[in-house]
């Protein structure tokens, strides 16, 4: 696992990928699908536009660790303590603008999913995956969503000398902490073909 | 991006002694803070203060190291209702942003 994005001639970029990655990135991918879950709009709602539409979104922060870092309240300082403003106007906030964000973020890992289908991995050769500018932009969202999830789930902190970057294999965290050093790298290395 | 200037214009007031004990003015600018979080990545963060506020990298990466070493930064400054779009743009990026009036 040693591949990471690099510029390609005609301003987008370019990755090989074997087919066990492709795989833990899908996998990793679709999981994050259905944290997010389907939104206004998906299958739930029988498919009314309009209700779409207009339909407002939650006004409490998600329970869910991983979504209230993707989510988070937009007027509580964290360096202050908790006000009944800030939070009334962090719920309306909140009521308005959580759906589309959702719905930016389920594009962007579904984007993904469909990009790694569209792969035919030839044998252990593995494929070359080339993005366009345009798209690299939803690939760099997708990463870092992920990064982020998976970062609430491990409780990845800044400390440098973290036990997590020296986890025995037989620890159950290992697998996903691998993936998102991985992910941090593949996210590095797409963001330096974007850079001018 | 052309972002036009937000520092406030400065106005002839004749003021009386009296108008410095109002309330909070309207015309306070709101502002866009970003909060250091231990996931996203340096070089991500300058990414984004480039890409969406169209900062020159010198600028952006300034902003960055005030993130990740003070905690915080104000990247932007303005309406209300720019400094919402602001936040939920960061949201959008993954960047951990409040607004708040600044006073």
């Amino acid at each position: 696992m040693a591949g990471y994005f690099e510029p390609a001639p005609d301003g987008g970029a370019a990755i090989a990928l074997d087919e066990v990655e492709i795989s833990i990135l899908r996998s990793l991918a679709v999981q994050f699908l259905e944290l997010i879950g389907p939104g206004p709009g998906g299958s739930a709602d029988d498919g009314d536009p309009l209700a779409a539409l207009f339909a407002e979104g939650p006004t409490q922060p998600p329970s869910d660790p991983a979504l209230a870092r993707l989510f988070p309240n937009a007027y509580c300082d964290p360096d202050k303590a908790p006000d009944d403003k800030a939070e009334a106007a962090s719920a309306e906030f909140r009521r308005y603008t959580e759906n589309d964000l959702r719905a930016r973020k389920r594009e962007d890992a579904l984007a993904v999913v469909h990009a790694l289908d569209a792969l035919t991995p030839a044998g252990d050769r593995g494929v070359v995956l080339k993005v366009t500018r345009d798209e690299a932009q939803r690939w760099l969202g997708a990463f870092n969503d992920l990064r982020l999830t998976i970062g609430s789930r491990l409780d990845v902190d800044e400390d440098p000398d973290s036990e997590l970057y020296r986890l025995p294999d037989d620890d159950p965290r290992k697998p996903l902490m691998m993936a998102y050093m991985w992910l941090g790298g593949l996210q590095e290395s797409l963001i330096e073909t974007l850079l001018p | 991006m052309g972002k036009v200037s937000v520092a406030p214009v400065e106005i002839e007031r004749t003021e009386s002694s009296e108008a410095a004990f109002e309330e909070p003015k309207p015309d306070v600018p709101w502002v866009t803070i970003v909060h250091n979080d231990p996931v996203n990545l340096m070089s991500y963060v300058t990414y984004v203060f480039q890409a969406y506020f169209g900062y020159p990298k010198d600028k952006a990466k300034r902003l960055m190291l005030d993130v990740h070493h003070k905690g915080r930064a104000i990247v932007s400054s303005g309406t209300r209702e720019e400094m919402e779009r602001d936040v939920q743009a960061m949201h959008g990026y993954g960047l951990w942003a409040t607004l708040s009036q600044d006073r």
